[in-house]
């Protein structure tokens, strides 16, 4: 499991696309695989077909996003409450584009490169550009990233193609342990890098307030949870007082 | 829904694509201008937080679709192994979602 750090320099920005991939072809292809073969499933249940999954793995590469997306989707919420969950689900993206741009930029590189680039700024490929970037040439860093980012995306499109065909071939118990991938895996993200008492708290009082909400209001509990229970956990844990 | 046109859903699809993207290009565009410890960030956390660990636990509590037919108790006892073997397996992210699913699965299996 454990893979040797990359060399600090790659030779070349040719090089560095491809020490990228091989960087993805590990632990974060089996880790994103599963977790889009999850969704993948997810999207068979709903009664949509493939293309919808692989378009909007393609397009919108984000997987909370998605699964929520799917799930309203299914639910029969208009388009609005969709689009106003996905952008919140999506903030967090924001401070990682953010940290990572500087990272990543170096002298004669076009601009419109960095925003092709941030299509590929998620949990993962942040979490790995972060530890492993410093450590290379200027140059070599956003061909890096780029290489990263596109291998997994290329795993998540695959993983999202083959969830939806087992969904409809594997025996019942499989296709609901494939489904359960989704929510596991994103309990697992947020107690792995939820920190400070304000998102702990904000977790949990949104874990409380989902299902409670879905009684009363099914396609707006989402949007009311996550406002709610995210300002009350901002608020009690002392987000105001937070200097850094 | 049988009476949406069929290019709906990927008019859906878009507009979800379009709600990613606008953070990360902002991310661009803002970065080395804005203070990514700020106030205004650790709200919108809170708040991503609060709405994924919402989700979660609904698909979990009260799901839709065929894990619905599923006892609630099989779906809680999967849920509490996996962040069991997580923690236990030093933080391991595939053993932790293997056991919740595979538990899951077994226990429906029947």
């Amino acid at each position: 499991m454990s893979r040797s750090l990359p060399k600090k320099d790659f030779g070349g920005r040719r090089a560095a696309v491809l020490a990228g991939i091989r960087r993805a072809a590990g632990a974060p292809a089996v880790v994103l695989g599963a977790s889009f073969t999850g969704f993948g499933a997810l999207v068979h249940q709903t009664g949509l077909s493939v293309w919808h999954a692989l378009f909007s793995t393609a397009t919108g590469w984000a997987q909370p996003g998605q699964v929520a997306l799917f799930e309203l989707y299914g639910l029969g919420a208009s388009i609005l409450v969709i689009g106003a969950a996905v952008t919140l689900t999506s903030v967090r993206l924001l401070p990682m584009a953010v940290t990572l741009m500087p990272l990543v930029r170096a002298p004669g590189t076009p601009r419109w490169l960095y925003y092709l680039a941030a299509n590929w700024v998620a949990v993962t490929t942040w979490a790995f550009a972060m530890r492993d970037c410093p450590r290379m040439p200027a140059a070599q860093r956003l061909p890096y990233f780029l290489g990263f980012g596109c291998a997994l995306w290329g795993v998540s499109l695959a993983a999202t193609a083959l969830g939806f065909a087992l969904a409809g071939a594997v025996p019942l118990p499989v296709t609901l342990g494939l489904v359960f991938i989704n929510p596991i895996y994103f309990m697992l993200m947020t107690a792995a890098d939820v920190r400070g008492r304000a998102r702990i708290l904000a977790a949990v009082l949104g874990a409380a307030a989902g299902p409670a909400l879905y009684l009363l209001t099914p396609d707006w509990s989402l949007l009311l949870a996550g406002v709610g229970a995210g300002s009350l956990g901002f608020l009690l844990g002392g987000g105001f007082r937070r200097r850094v | 829904m049988a009476e949406t046109p069929d290019w709906w859903p990927f008019a859906v699809i878009l507009v979800g694509a379009a709600a990613t993207y606008v953070w990360r290009g902002l991310g661009v565009a803002l970065s080395g201008r804005i203070d990514p410890d700020g106030r205004a960030f650790e709200w919108a956390a809170c708040i991503a937080y609060a709405l994924v660990a919402a989700l979660v636990a609904r698909m979990i509590v009260l799901p839709t679709g065929p894990l619905a037919e599923t006892p609630l108790a099989d779906r809680l006892g999967a849920t509490a192994l996996s962040l069991a073997v997580y923690f236990l397996a030093g933080r391991n992210m595939l053993w932790g979602v293997g056991a919740g699913v595979g538990a899951l699965t077994l226990l429906t299996w029947y």
